[in-house]
């Protein structure tokens, strides 16, 4: 008991910190700038909880969640990305007026759900994982409560949300059927041998990858994101579409392999990568016609999750390389993705204005540094090298080969090119076009949130100047 | 076989001699008053029991409801654990202390910020 | 001192990137030049005091142990191909990266007064440092792709240094912009770049390596002499290293190169970045040394360059022009020494070449500079008397590079001289004679236009005046080396016996070793007589071609100018530099002008290109058009669209099961 408590202390911690963070916020009035304090400790001592359990590999708590590299790696991930979101929103929250206290609670718990989902060992606990995660999402995307968009986005994500979680608990129920377990390496080893009823696995696998694709955003599961993207305060979408996506890819890695064993007829392997295909080329076409500059990010992240899918198409195919590939591309989409929203949540004004592709222009001119580093994650989304995005491309791209999915991988290299217009064109906008009204001259300055851009523009550089180092900790890890 | 259900039987009749002594009760006993079409609906005290079902009601109730339905069903985690309280012994005895300390914070956060307050 | 001192060569590219990043941010904001110059200074001067330590090291070492590769860490990887970021440090970087780091922090010091007053001077240290960084790079480099890095990185800081005063004008050929003479160099430049990139294909390829040891070792081990492969891929490298090095044909460029502020004519133009050249043939010795052809070919180029460079030399007005065109006919002796395999000879001379020829650029300098700005010699004259140290120095370099015993450049070109006559190539001798001739006749032009003589300058405006101390220092500092640099390589023949060491070529000797079996020369240390010969005779004609000068320019006479009527035809000739611009300017830059701007650009791109590229982004973007309204807004609509996903997948999946 004492040892499964102290191999699951990052998240134990984490619950344990962000019950008394809600308790603190009920029992002292004002107290965003103790709450802040305290969950941005909380989430580094987890950080460094988490790293300090990457190399104790095992289970606990009866084989229901597994310890060690995997579930530490990713939890790492999400403490980066709650961290610098937290440091992103404050300055973002006091000048909407958002200061409710309940905002930094909710971040917490929703990592928290996101490390259950990264640690599962069960279907059960999956569940419980992604939903604990969801509904912190549901409450944070609305947490614009005077703004109608706002709470739109809130219940749309809540209907469709549920929607899909139907299907996934369907899933798992079907799935219990056929294997007689919830338990991922039971699951695993039942489906190596003949199964009494393969039809009701199939199907139940078929669900539970519907499910996980609608987490993950993926086509046909993925117009939610955008409407939701767009309502949600531009922080919380930072939030959600980085270490959400993150989440959601943690859980799909261990179902896909577990899973891939009972897939005989490559018909599973065949779905992700027909939905790969589909959904990087909607989400990069999608996005060429938008003039809202969060609903162009929300459709370059649906295409970003479609590159990651390829990774699973590989790991279905058993090539190592998936796993490798798509842990690296999370890194640095991670930092990417973050960064470019923490930027436009700097230029944001009151009322959901300035969100504009129009009110970028001549950017260069008013905010240099915003510019050269909104630069930065563009060059980094688009995929062109020395940045990080570069080398995660290319990472997949051949992981994809390598499985043998090569139309698979023409596919993605032509939406790339389709990216880069996009990508490109808001450089244009920002350095070679003259502003269109001399009116926006306020000087915003970003305050603590660029920290966030700091680290988030290193990262993507140093992420890109030298892979090596981060694919070397994943092989170190991972076994290659 | 039938003498299983005996105690079942006893104990509709009682549930049903009980209220039924009730009504006669207080008809016997009770003071007389003139009957209007008022006083005799349903539900005497203000509510309409025939309108539109489409009715919107104060997110006071919603509020309330779904509190209580919250505190309910985690009382339901306790009676298995009460029925096996042996075998599980001081392990279980933590286990359900840790339970019933998140379940008190989620409390004391409804009551603090004012979730059971009325007006 | 031990191996860990070798491991320290990290920070001898690393300080003057700091420096570049530190001036290149900071310095805009900062008012003291003083401050900028002194952390630009400061940062190439501890390179080179590291640089020393470890010399130091290598010098504690046998010579069996001088060659280490330091590994930094892994660039890249991808399958089978690794990147690494790692310096091999042996007797032949260590020299280059001395001189690189030795002279540049000379000229950095130079700078600080040069460049005082000018409105860009941080940007200017900024650039100087980032050329520092990335030449050691090139030569420290133990791959070569690496080197290839620092190559390009040098082709562009030798870009933005041309064009630094961007808002000047300048008179060259088809140039008007100091900004036109930038990009020439870039685009000639990039002509040799492309046969690098294509050599490094072909390494690769055959090889599946690129480090420069086992790209080596294994040409060395799989090819005859002579094999086709190793030719083209010598042959291509050497493309390359006409571009970088300004020989025939794509020397055009260093002349209007001079656009730039002299500190930087001085030290990318002729001190350090144009013998990247050598530094590539003599770190591949090897593989050069397998390919008969290809060493023909560099002596020959090599030649060539150095005659008709010379040349054009003679009749140059442009002080910064003579010294550009002596600095293509030097190094075109350096590719003589290399082509006939003594390439100990050519690093020789690169060594002493960087320090009388970053002198007399400098030298130039001081006397621009006290001059406002002229730079023309027939408006000068006499400024002996003005400028006393800038003389005395100038006067060191010019006999040094005339090579008159027993300065630098004696020993050095009288090296690569007895090596041309002694492997049988005495055609080249000849030529070089020639060369040399010319070398001692238009330097002793110029010292006597710009020094001796009348003042021929306008009184009223130009009061010509000694440079301040930040410039003297380096000259004299230059000038000590370029007087005692040669004894560095002293010839057997004048060693008394082999009693003097020649201590460059005991500590180049093991690099060059596999090379030198390869090619087999004949030992040649019996025949003292023929050397002494040859060795007074080329004193003798440096010393004929002096005084020519001095009798033409000593004093004002008019035999130049009969001179140049009576052979009018060979004059315009040569004063026009062999029409090589203008031959390039009308069949090729027009030829493709007319190609891209006629057919190219209106019909292919225009009409095909366009219409393809058009038509595919039309019909993605109508595509979009069409995603958008799917993308109704209405939960309702996402559920149904959700739901067929379910079902066609469902579908699928249940089929056949």
């Amino acid at each position: 008991m004492e040892q499964d408590f102290l191999l699951s202390a990052p998240i134990t911690f984490l619950s344990i910190m962000a019950t008394i963070l809600m308790v603190v916020d009920a029992l002292i009035k004002k107290s965003s700038k103790i709450t802040f304090t305290l969950s941005w400790l909380t989430l580094g001592i987890t950080g460094v909880l988490a790293a300090w359990t990457l190399k104790h590999n095992g289970t606990a708590f009866n084989g229901m969640i597994t310890v060690g590299s995997f579930g530490a790696f990713f939890d790492i991930l999400f403490c980066m990305g709650a961290l610098l979101t937290l440091i992103a929103a404050r300055p973002y929250m006091q000048r909407e007026n958002l200061e409710h206290d309940e905002f930094h609670s909710l971040i917490l718990f929703a990592v928290s759900g996101m490390m259950i989902m990264a640690h599962a060992n069960s279907l059960l606990i999956l569940f419980i994982g992604i939903e604990i995660m969801s509904v912190c999402f549901y409450i944070l995307s609305g947490y614009m409560r005077s703004s109608v968009r706002s709470v739109e986005a809130s219940l749309k994500y809540f209907l469709l949300g549920a929607f899909a979680t139907g299907f996934l608990v369907y899933g798992m129920a079907l799935i219990y059927g056929a294997t007689g377990s919830f338990d991922y390496n039971q699951i695993f080893m039942a489906a190596q041998h003949e199964l009494r009823f393969p039809s009701l696995m199939m199907i139940g696998i078929g669900l539970l990858l519907i499910g996980l694709s609608f987490k993950a955003a993926a086509f046909p599961f993925h117009q939610w994101a955008p409407d939701v993207y767009q309502g949600a305060p531009t922080v919380v979408t930072a939030f959600m579409s980085t270490a959400g996506k993150i989440a959601a890819f943690s859980a799909f890695m261990p179902i896909v392999a577990i899973v891939s064993p009972a897939d005989t007829e490559m018909k599973i392997q065949i779905i992700l990568a027909i939905i790969s295909a589909a959904t990087m080329l909607v989400g990069n076409i999608s996005a060429l016609t938008q003039t809202n500059i969060k609903r162009m990010l929300a459709y370059s992240s649906v295409a970003h999750a479609g590159y990651l899918m390829m990774g699973l198409v590989a790991i279905s195919a058993h090539h190592a390389r998936g796993v490798s590939g798509i842990l690296y591309y999370l890194s640095a989409y991670l930092f990417m993705q973050l960064g470019a929203f923490v930027i436009v949540s700097i230029l944001e004004r009151s009322g959901e204005k300035n969100l504009e592709i129009e009110d970028y222009a001549g950017l260069s001119k008013r905010h240099p540094v915003l510019a050269a580093l909104m630069t930065i994650f563009m060059l980094s989304l688009a995929g062109i090298p020395p940045f990080a995005g570069f080398f995660g491309k290319y990472y997949l791209f051949t992981a994809a080969i390598e499985s043998g999915y090569t139309w698979l991988t023409i596919i993605a290299v032509i939406s790339s090119i389709i990216s880069v217009y996009f990508y490109i064109g808001l450089i244009v906008k920002m350095y070679f076009t003259e502003p269109n009204e001399s009116g926006e001259s306020t000087q915003q300055l970003p305050g603590i949130a660029s920290i966030t851009l700091a680290v988030s523009a290193v990262a993507v550089v140093f992420l890109g100047l030298m892979p090596a180092g981060l694919l070397d900790v994943i092989k170190l890890l991972f076994g290659n | 076989m039938i003498d299983l259900y005996i105690p079942l039987i006893i104990m509709v009749a009682v549930g049903g001699l009980f209220g039924l002594s009730n009504v006669i009760l207080a008809e016997v006993l009770g003071p007389r008053r003139t009957k209007t079409k008022t006083k005799l609906s349903i539900y005497e005290c203000g509510m309409e029991p025939i309108t539109s079902a489409r009715e919107r009601f104060s997110v006071k109730f919603y509020m309330v409801a779904m509190l209580f339905i919250l505190f309910d069903i985690e009382i339901v985690f306790m009676y298995p654990w009460a029925v096996q309280f042996k075998v599980l012994g001081t392990t279980g005895l933590i286990a359900m202390g840790l339970f019933m300390l998140l379940l008190f914070a989620g409390f004391i956060y409804v009551i603090k910020k004012g979730a059971l307050k009325w007006d | 001192m031990n191996k860990s001192m070798i491991d320290l060569i990290y920070l001898v590219p690393l300080l003057p990137l700091i420096g570049f990043f530190i001036t290149g941010l900071f310095g805009k904001k900062q008012k003291s030049e003083a401050l900028i110059g002194g952390i630009a200074s400061a940062a190439v001067g501890g390179a080179f005091v590291v640089t020393a330590l470890i010399f130091m090291t290598l010098v504690g070492h046998g010579s069996e142990e001088r060659s280490h590769i330091v590994r930094l860490f892994t660039w890249m990887q991808a399958g089978s191909f690794t990147i690494d970021v790692s310096y091999q440090v042996d007797q032949l970087s260590i020299l280059y990266t001395l001189i690189i780091t030795g002279i540049g922090t000379l000229i950095h010091i130079y700078s600080i007064g040069y460049m005082h007053g000018d409105k860009s001077f941080p940007r200017f240290f900024a650039y100087l440092n980032l050329f520092i960084f990335m030449m050691l790079n090139l030569v420290l480099a133990s791959n070569f792709l690496l080197t290839f890095l620092g190559w390009e990185g040098v082709g562009l800081c030798s870009y933005l240094l041309i064009g630094f005063w961007y808002e000047r004008k300048f008179d060259g050929s088809f140039i008007v912009w100091t900004g036109d003479a930038a990009k020439k160099a870039f685009i000639v430049n990039r002509i040799g770049d492309f046969g690098v990139l294509v050599a490094m294909f072909l390494m690769y390829n055959q090889f599946h390596t690129l480090d420069y040891t086992a790209v080596n070792a294994q040409a060395a081990a799989g090819f005859q002499p002579g094999a086709t492969l190793i030719t083209t891929i010598t042959l291509l490298l050497f493309l390359g290293c006409t571009g970088k090095s300004a020989q025939i044909p794509l020397g055009v460029w260093l002349p209007d190169a001079m656009a730039g502020p002299t500190p930087v004519s001085a030290l990318i133009h002729a001190a350090t970045m144009v013998t990247a050249g050598i530094f590539l043939i003599a770190r591949n010795a090897t593989m050069f040394a397998l390919s008969p052809t290809t060493m023909a070919v560099v002596a020959g180029i090599g030649v060539a360059t150095a005659l008709t460079a010379a040349l054009v030399g003679l009749v140059q007005n442009d002080i910064k022009k003579v010294l550009a065109y002596s600095t293509v006919s030097q190094l075109g002796f350096m590719f003589i020494a290399l082509g006939v395999g003594a390439f100990t000879a050519g690093v020789f001379h690169v060594m002493t070449h960087a320090f009388f020829k970053a002198l007399l650029f400098l030298g130039s300098g001081s006397v621009i500079h006290g001059m406002h700005e002229e730079q023309d010699i027939q408006k000068m004259g006499g400024l002996k008397k003005y400028m006393p140290i800038t003389y005395k120095t100038f006067f060191i370099g010019t006999l040094a590079i005339a090579g008159i015993f027993p300065f630098a450049g004696f020993f050095s070109k009288d090296e690569i001289l007895w090596n041309a006559f002694s492997q049988g190539h005495w055609v080249l001798w000849a030529v070089a004679v020639i060369a040399a001739f010319c070398t001692a006749f238009y330097m002793f032009r110029l010292l006597y236009l710009t020094f001796g003589g009348k003042e021929r300058f306008d009184h009223h405006h130009i009061h010509p005046h000694e440079s301040p101390k930040t410039m003297t220092f380096p000259l004299i500092v230059l000038a000590f080396l370029s007087v005692v640099g040669g004894f560095l390589g002293i010839p057997y023949a004048l060693s008394i016996g082999g009693s003097i060491p020649n201590l460059l070529e005991h500590w180049l000797e093991p690099i060059f070793a596999p090379a030198m079996e390869i090619l087999r020369r004949p030992e040649v240390h019996e025949v003292h007589a023929i050397e002494y010969g040859l060795m007074a005779a080329s004193l003798m004609i440096a010393i004929l071609g002096i005084l020519l000068a001095r009798s033409y320019y000593k004093n004002a006479s008019d035999q130049p100018q009969a001179m140049a009527n009576r052979f009018s035809g060979i004059y315009k000739l040569l004063w026009r530099k062999w029409m090589l611009d203008e031959v390039y300017q009308y069949f090729i830059v027009d030829v493709f002008y007319t190609i891209s701007n006629g057919f190219l650009w209106k019909i292919f791109d225009v009409k095909i290109v366009d219409g393809v590229v058009n038509g595919t982004a039309r019909s993605i973007a109508s595509a979009s058009e069409l995603l958008r309204k799917i993308q109704s807004g209405i939960a309702q609509n996402y559920a149904i669209m959700m739901m067929v996903g379910i079902v066609a997948i469902l579908v699928w999946l249940g089929l056949g099961t």
